[in-house]
């Protein structure tokens, strides 16, 4: 019985290995200092790099975030602290649904919202549909670390004298930080990867650009479409950029952890 | 602080005013009555202990006299509870400005575990109104005195700036006394602040409940029956929900006139 539950763990952790094994292999000769400074060239012209789709990515990552994480934030923070109210019950149900729907069904509503009726595709647009994919991810986690401070930490605010949302704002959002901080470094590393919702909204672009109302490259754009491209060297760099994807995300992710870990104890009594 | 406390004569000689009175108090969670009809006064200056089996109300009754139970989902309050002569329960009355002369220390040490030592005990000056907030000079002056008056000045004084949390739980407790002692309050209430320590904590806890007791009046929630004898003046007795007795400390432990009061201190029932 062990030894099939030990199969079984093995054959999960595989394709992860795969993947990361074979990116390498195809990607790491590709990757340079070039990849990193340099924009595309005209189709033929070998070298270049990637230059604009990662600053693009980084772009739509800082727009999502703006208006993502203080909607998100507190919104968990009203969820938490108005736990069985009718509009809470109702929220929490529609942010779980909301963080089930396909990503390319959101870059359709960011579509309709700020290309169509604007005429054109913009970073913004993609930064929208980002942020809609960021809200209720960083709604939920913000509410369970808040859940997590004790109501004794609360109570001995109030018998202070402290208000109700003075609590929650002083006390109880400061102590549930750390854990927030986690969320949202989540939230983050899995946003940076999306491609559906950007196809029709920030569009791609192959020159430089990050402003706001323009399309603006992003890195797993930028890999779909030079992978599914007819060139040889683009394909060596759509492995260079899938692998420095996985990089980029596995640093956040191993950030994210690495916050956790370092925390004190809570609600360890 | 030991035996000879029990027969010491009872301090009434001094004409100490009424700091608290309690009116026909009913406390409420939903439509469930924990305490029923309790009336009883405390003078000022004294120790009073709320004694009683697990699930008697006393804790509630506690909390009703800060305006701590209202902070419940679904917890109401009837009855009244005056204050220096004034209901607290009164229409024009803030909770929040009860809760800074009527202060509480519950039964687990909390202290704020993203502040410092130094800005935990002056947590409750912080939220001061402007007029009544001291200045950065004094806020020191009165974290020295809270935490010398909790005998922790001498173990943190070279610390300050150290995480709360790096202080073991008997210290922690003494904490979050100088924190409710730092505005100064009238009343301090404890919440079985010894119920989670180990003896020599709790023998520092109860040394200092009695050399505040000039400074502020305590009312000591403990089911620790011996814990009542050491250290107050007064002890009520509390059984589902009632007040069944209220008397001098010694009084109730050697003569209570109550029959369940005499089977719960001889310890036929607990």
């Amino acid at each position: 019985m062990i030894g099939l539950t030990f199969l079984a763990a093995l054959i999960a952790v595989l394709p992860l290995t795969l993947i990361v094994w074979h990116l390498i292999r195809q990607g790491a000769t590709s990757v340079n200092l070039d990849f990193f400074t340099h924009m595309p060239k005209p189709t033929g012209d070998a070298g270049g790099g990637m230059a604009n789709a990662i600053v693009g990515t980084g772009v739509l990552v800082l727009l999502a975030s703006v208006i993502g994480l203080p909607v998100g934030i507190f919104a968990g923070l009203y969820l938490a602290e108005q736990r069985g109210a009718r509009l809470a019950t109702a929220v929490r149900f529609l942010s779980d649904v909301l963080n089930g729907l396909p990503s390319i069904v959101l870059g359709i509503f960011a579509w309709g919202l700020l290309v169509r009726p604007f005429k054109h595709f913009s970073a913004l647009a993609g930064g929208m549909a980002l942020a809609a994919m960021m809200i209720p991810f960083v709604t939920r986690t913000t509410e369970e670390m808040i859940r997590l401070v004790p109501v004794s930490m609360r109570e001995a605010a109030l018998a202070l004298g402290y208000t109700k949302w003075r609590t929650s704002l002083s006390i109880v959002l400061r102590t549930a930080l750390p854990g927030i901080v986690t969320g949202t470094l989540i939230a983050v590393a899995r946003i940076a990867g999306e491609t559906a919702p950007l196809i029709f909204t920030a569009f791609g672009n192959s020159f430089w650009s990050i402003s706001p109302t323009q399309p603006i490259a992003a890195l797993p754009m930028q890999i779909y479409f030079y992978a599914t491209a007819p060139y040889d060297d683009w394909h060596a760099q759509a492995w260079a950029g899938a692998l420095v994807l996985l990089g980029l995300v596995l640093i956040i992710s191993v950030a994210a952890r690495f916050a956790t870990r370092s925390r004190a104890g809570l609600g360890s009594d | 602080m030991n035996a000879a406390r029990v027969t010491e004569a009872p301090r009434q000689a001094l004409q100490s005013p009424e700091v608290l009175a309690v009116d026909a108090l009913d406390a409420y969670f939903g439509a469930s009555r924990v305490v029923r009809d309790v009336s009883f006064t405390v003078q000022s200056g004294q120790v009073t202990a709320i004694i009683g089996p697990s699930g008697c109300g006393k804790s509630t009754l506690l909390r009703c006299l800060n305006r701590m139970h209202e902070t419940v989902p679904g917890a109401r309050v009837e009855g009244e509870v005056r204050f220096q002569g004034k209901d607290i329960y009164g229409s024009s009355v803030s909770a929040i400005g009860v809760r800074r002369h009527i202060g509480m220390v519950f039964q687990r040490p909390t202290p704020f575990p993203t502040m410092s030592i130094r800005d935990n005990v002056a947590a409750g000056l912080k939220i001061l109104p402007r007029s009544e907030r001291p200045s950065r000079g004094q806020t020191d002056e009165i974290v020295e005195r809270a935490l010398r008056r909790t005998a922790l000045w001498d173990e943190v004084h070279d610390r300050l700036g150290a995480n709360a949390t790096a202080l073991s739980g008997g210290q922690q407790q003494r904490l979050c006394v100088a924190r409710a002692l730092a505005t100064s309050p009238t009343v301090l209430l404890l919440d079985e602040p010894t119920a989670s320590l180990d003896p020599i904590s709790t023998q520092r806890i109860e040394e200092l409940v009695y050399e505040l007791r000039s400074e502020v009046t305590i009312i000591i929630v403990t089911h620790n029956m011996q814990q009542a004898a050491r250290i107050s003046d007064r002890t009520a007795f509390m059984l589902s929900g009632e007040l069944v007795e209220y008397a001098p400390t010694n009084v109730l432990f050697t003569t209570p006139r109550d029959p369940r009061t005499d089977a719960y201190v001889t310890g036929r029932f607990g």
